[in-house]
């Protein structure tokens, strides 16, 4: 951000929520300004209306106005356009570098998840450790959760923070930030969503990156939870019969999936991120890789969100395999697939 | 300024005439209430448009989201069928027109056998429709619970038919060993599901249009057997000619977008 | 002497005439019974059945929000169940938009006062304009019976999947109800429109016309454009749950996000519908109360054009933390600041008319002035959600539900009870308590800022909406606000007593009680049946009243001043 850091300068108050990081900063200060302007534009037409009111109070019953004759109006009308014109489009354009920003989460950020499902907060840290409506985090790491609903639409919002993005079934959406300010705030839940949404909060605790370190590896180590691994997904629901290491016949390999150009039927592409890979297990048929069958069973309803996202998290761990060459596939012939070629 | 001097702006009757027959008394003159009631009908038909734009919306989305479950579910329409409705609407709009024109020209008696036309075009279209609805319903083709497109009609994939079973566990190079499930995939059942949504939904709304249509037609008739339309006073046969007319485009594009999917070539 | 000495002299207006009108023919006594006001063609008539039903829903809509208001005094939800308060919220959004601030001032006062305002005799089409009540009832009936059989509880935005897969409450039949009612704005629309194109009185140009109907054709056309986008969204609904299709539901194939695009493709444009109406009252009051015509008319009237087409291009607004693309978003804050010109451009506008006008303080003033103020501080509020860094934070919190109440009660209501004021001695022909109906002003006023400022700042702080409790450290601002809706409850009774007891004891209205200039000023208060005794040729501007001038082809007004009873 070009914005420099604005720490000292706006004003602290109990009218405004806590700042934790620096977006918070950059939020407010795009507000104050704005704030600033509004409160002047309605100041200035206020007092006007005070003051013509007064002024030209009528003085008899039959008195009227003065028209004002001549002149054209057309220089105070464009006047009046242009400049609130102008205005908006400055704040248009300090809001949409902010957003832009708020969309975009630095290479180096963790990678969390979140499933919002009424009425709690599922949240996953990158080692597997699991909370349920907290959130722990280390203060100046950046972190990326990526979430989605099991249900309806819901909506995670960090006021400390001043982000928030909707968490909507069948898809993933990301938000991102960096708290710089150790303490406790408010998770809220900001898209209704049935009869408990106002309980549907929880707390995001910003610790020390040493307290962190100490909390994560604390009690409940990542694999005591009753979701089993990504691993042991693979193999108990026969993915591994397809998508071999051995052979592409039935199925491409895995390994190196993630983020990969996609080549499909029908000479479309595809960016494999989690979401598509999340579509090929709940909807194979939806998207079919050029030169393959539609054989792929859909997983849809025998797997959770969970146990989808483990399985993603897996897939995204692939290592190329080790080992003789792959048997070519019925496929026309092509070069064996080589990490920096798109997957075929 | 008296009162007598008529408005020069629209040929206004003198108000202190008697108020001529079939004028509505609000209204000045037959001019204003043509063009009134012809503007009114026209801004009903743009209503109608936005209405039938949001189911329109809704197909091109999801025909672009699953294109193969929208082919497999048009290739279950009858597109002969299809196509002697559609000529048979184009041949009631020509009648309806028929009857517009004679009303504008007073012809009574042609307007009502020119509507008898329309309405029979239109009651045979409705009946091709309700034997197509007939015909859907025994092949489990109705939105709902008891939706199921028949393994033979799964849409293909190079000739093979796209299911999503399970593998039996057989390790091998091609698909024959793989055994062909007896249940279709169900993503494929829930698209084209989707697909007769759509189908009935917009053919079900132009079907009521139609019969809304139909009636009007019928309540033209005797009017006219009586003698009411001239060259003055003619707007419902307009109107509701106009209204036809429009039900009918709406026709000419639900045809092509629904039965004539994947079928070039 | 004043500053009017300056300009060229002009001359006053006539005289004011005391006597009390002689006792004449006019709508409301000719003809008696209630199948003469349930089978009226009269547009007049139609425009009270519009002012008993959207009062009976507006105090039905007032009601929940009391007992909403109530609840959020503590932090806890103590006083009704969460599913209960649910159902309280969206009730209230549902009852309020689509069965008040919709059809209110189209309905009561556009009916009443579009015909005579253009010197025609009745509307277009009277019997599709009776229709339009019906269909308006009918609507409110369904959902009337949804409330009594315990009320919908998915917000009044009824997002998907929760209205469509989750919710076990009757959303069909109140889905039905907003269908209905629909076409009641469908039709009224379509009525304005041709009305306003081929009724008008021999002389009555366009640019002739008052603000006021400027103001509705551009409302009507959003109705008929966008009204029938939400019919079939919630027909799509409603198929959804029933035969559960897979259109919006994901599990079922469908996209959550589309009903989002549906339903705002609609719903931002009928914002619109609920405020057009009130800048147009708004412009009628400023010119009357300061004797001069409103200050760059052309820029006026095309403002409302503006509004109504920019806001259709604005919708996804409310979608920016939807998972839409961030070029999208970006999209769609520039256009939204965009239609934010057009009302500024009004606002300045209706200041500088005040300049060196001869300004009364009467009520109908008081309320337009609360309008042009909290409107101001609505609509930059507006601007500010609009910009997309602010809103990520904002978004889906009490600073939305503070933005669209200074809109829709600050400025939609504010405009309403300003028209029904003024127009109130032609409507009845009976002359209100000016003491109280200026207690009344303040008070709502008054009310309403408390009521609401607070929320501005909850918004900011974080606290969501449709949150039936909430963290501690919100109360004091609850308390605040529900304080002021005490206030503003009380308010808005004030005026529902003078306005009856005005009616049956008021005094008579002379045909022009303020000395204002309008063809509605030139019939008597009531009019008769058809409006005019003569039908006007019009030769003169709309507010021109350096001219002092008088319809040649009418007798001189009987003017009126008002007395402090």
């Amino acid at each position: 951000m070009i914005i420099p850091p604005v720490q000292g300068f706006l004003p602290n108050s109990p009218l405004f929520p806590p700042r934790a990081s620096e977006m918070a900063r950059e939020i407010d200060l795009l507000f104050f300004t704005t704030l600033g302007v509004t409160v002047l534009f309605s100041s200035v037409i206020a007092a006007l209306l005070f003051y013509f009111m007064i002024r030209y109070r009528r003085t008899s019953p039959t008195q009227v106005g003065v028209y004002l004759k001549g002149g054209s109006t057309l220089f105070l009308e464009s006047t009046w356009i242009i400049v609130p014109l102008v205005i908006t489009l400055v704040f248009f354009a300090w809001g949409a570098r902010i957003y832009f920003a708020a969309a975009r989460p630095p290479p180096d950020a963790k990678q969390f998840y979140v499933i919002g499902k009424q009425w709690m907060w599922k949240i996953e840290h990158p080692g597997g450790r699991r909370e349920i409506n907290e959130l722990h985090v280390p203060r100046g790491q950046a972190v990326k959760l990526k979430m989605t609903s099991e249900d309806v639409v819901h909506s995670f919002y960090l006021p400390a923070m001043r982000v928030k993005t909707d968490v909507i079934p069948g898809r993933y959406t990301t938000l991102w930030f960096n708290a710089d300010t150790v303490g406790t705030f408010h998770l809220f839940c900001a898209e209704y969503c049935g009869t408990e949404h106002s309980r549907m909060v929880g707390r995001i605790i910003v610790l020390e990156p040493t307290e962190y370190e100490r909390w994560i590896g604390g009690e409940s180590p990542a694999g005591a939870s009753s979701v089993p691994s990504g691993e042991d997904l693979f193999v108990a629901k026969a993915c591994h019969t397809c998508h071999r290491t051995d052979s592409t016949a039935r199925a491409p390999m895995l390994w190196g999936l993630i983020g990969k150009t996609v080549h499909l039927e029908g000479g479309q592409t595809a960016t494999a991120d989690e979401t598509y890979i999340r579509e090929s297990i709940v909807n194979p048929a939806a998207k079919i890789v050029a030169g393959y069958q539609p054989i792929m069973p859909t997983y849809r309803g025998q797997l959770s969100e969970e146990e989808i996202i483990q399985l993603i998290r897996y897939v995204g761990s692939l290592k190329p395999p080790t080992g003789p060459e792959p048997t070519p596939s019925e496929r026309p012939a092509g070069s064996s697939p080589s990490p920096n070629e798109s997957v075929r | 300024m008296s009162p007598e001097t008529p408005s020069a702006a629209i040929g206004a009757a003198a108000i202190t005439d008697e108020h001529p027959p079939r004028l509505a008394h609000h209204f000045d003159s037959y001019a204003q209430q043509r063009e009134s009631a012809t503007l009114g009908v026209w801004i009903f038909l743009v209503t109608e448009i936005m209405f039938f734009g949001g189911l329109f919306t809704a197909y091109i989305l999801y025909r672009s989201k699953y294109p193969e479950a929208f082919i497999a579910g048009s290739h279950q329409l009858d597109v002969m069928l299809g196509t002697i409705n559609t000529a048979v609407l184009i041949c009631s709009s020509l009648t309806m027109a028929m009857a517009v024109r004679s009303a504008q020209l007073g012809r009574n008696k042609a307007i009502a056998g020119f509507l008898v036309a329309t309405i029979v075009f239109g009651s045979v279209f409705l009946g091709i429709k309700a034997t197509e609805y007939h015909h859907k319903f025994v092949e489990h083709l109705v939105p709902g619970d008891d939706f199921h497109l028949a393994l033979e009609h799964l849409p293909t994939h190079h000739g093979k038919p796209v299911t999503s079973e399970l593998p039996t566990g057989i390790v091998g190079e091609s698909r024959a060993d793989v055994a062909l499930p007896t249940a279709g995939p169900k993503d494929i059942q829930a698209h084209t599901q989707l697909f007769f949504f759509l189908y009935f939904g917009m053919t079900g709304l132009h079907a009521v249009h139609m019969i809304i249509g139909v009636g009007l037609l019928a309540w033209l008739i005797r009017p006219s057997l009586q003698g009411r339309f001239d060259g003055n006073n003619h707007n419902y046969v307009e109107g509701i000619g106009l209204y036809w007319h429009f039900v009918d485009i709406v026709w000419i594009f639900l045809f092509p977008l629904l039965y004539l999917v994947g079928r070039h070539g | 002497m004043s500053a009017h000495t300056d300009f060229p002299a002009h001359s006053d207006f006539p005289e004011p005439i005391e006597e009390a009108p002689e006792p004449y023919e006019h709508y409301l006594n000719h003809r008696y019974g209630l199948a003469s006001w349930l089978l009226t063609k009269d547009h007049k008539r139609i425009a009270i059945l519009y002012l008993i039903s959207v009062s009976f829903f507006f105090l039905l809509g007032g009601a929940m929000a009391v007992i909403i208001r109530l609840e959020l005094t503590t932090p806890e939800g103590d006083l009704v169940q969460a599913d209960i308060y649910n159902r309280l919220f969206t009730m209230h959004g549902i009852i309020m938009i689509f069965f008040f601030l919709i059809p209110s001032i189209p309905g009561v006062l556009g009916n009443f006062l579009i015909p005579l305002m253009i010197g025609a005799k009745d509307l277009a089409f009277p019997k599709i304009n009776l229709l339009s009540w019906y269909v308006y009832v009918i609507g409110g009936l369904f959902t009337f019976y949804a409330l009594l059989t315990g009320g919908v509880d998915t917000g009044w935005t009824f997002y998907a999947p929760l209205s469509t897969t989750y919710s076990n409450t009757p959303v069909v039949v109140v889905a039905l109800g907003v269908f209905i009612t629909g076409f009641s704005s469908i039709l009224t629309g379509l009525n304005f429109i041709v009305t306003i194109h081929r009724m008008r009185a021999p002389g009555m140009t366009w640019f002739r016309l008052p603000l006021f109907v400027w103001a509705h054709y551009a409302t009507s056309l959003i109705q008929i454009l966008g009204t029938p986008v939400i019919a079939i969204t919630v027909l799509l609904l409603g198929a959804e749950r029933i035969l559960h299709v897979g259109i919006f539901d994901p599990k079922l194939g469908g996209d959550p996000v589309l009903f989002q695009h549906f339903f705002w493709f609609y719903s931002h444009p009928a914002v619109y519908i609920m405020i057009l109406p009130a800048m147009g009252v708004v412009s009628e009051l400023v010119a009357a109360f300061a004797r001069k015509p409103i200050f760059g008319y052309p820029f006026v009237a095309f403002a409302s054009i503006a509004i109504a087409v920019l806001g259709f291009l604005v919708w996804a607004h409310h979608m920016f933390v939807a998972g839409i693309s961030v070029y999208a978003a970006a999209v769609f804050s520039i256009l939204s600041m965009l239609v934010a010109i057009p009302s500024a451009v009004k606002v300045f506008n209706w200041t500088t008319t005040l300049y060196k006008g001869s300004i009364s303080w009467d009520t109908p003033m008081l309320y337009a002035l609360g309008f042009i103020g909290l409107f101001t501080i609505g609509g930059l509020t507006g601007v500010m959600l609009a910009t997309l860094g602010i809103d990520i934070h904002v978004h889906d919190t009490y600073f939305v539900v503070a933005h669209f109440h200074y809109i829709m009660v600050g400025g939609a209501i504010m405009g309403y009870m300003g028209g029904l004021h003024y127009w109130w001695p032609k409507i009845t022909g009976k002359l209100y308590s000016k003491f109280w109906s200026k207690v009344g002003a303040l008070t709502i006023f008054l009310g309403f800022n408390v009521t609401f400022f607070p929320q501005f700042i909850l918004g900011y702080l974080g606290m969501p909406r449709r949150y039936h409790a909430y963290p501690n450290e919100f109360q004091v601002l609850n308390v605040m606000s529900s304080a002021g809706a005490t206030v503003l409850g009380l308010g808005y009774l004030i005026p529902a007593v003078y306005l009856i007891w005005s009616m049956r004891y008021g005094k008579d209205a002379s045909a022009n009680p303020w000395g204002a200039i309008g063809l509605e000023w030139e019939t008597n208060s009531p009019p008769p049946v058809e409006n005019f005794d003569k039908p006007p040729v019009v030769t003169w501007g709309a507010y021109e009243y350096h001219e002092s001038r008088v319809a040649p082809s009418l007798p001189p007004p009987k003017q009126e001043v008002m007395r402090v009873t």
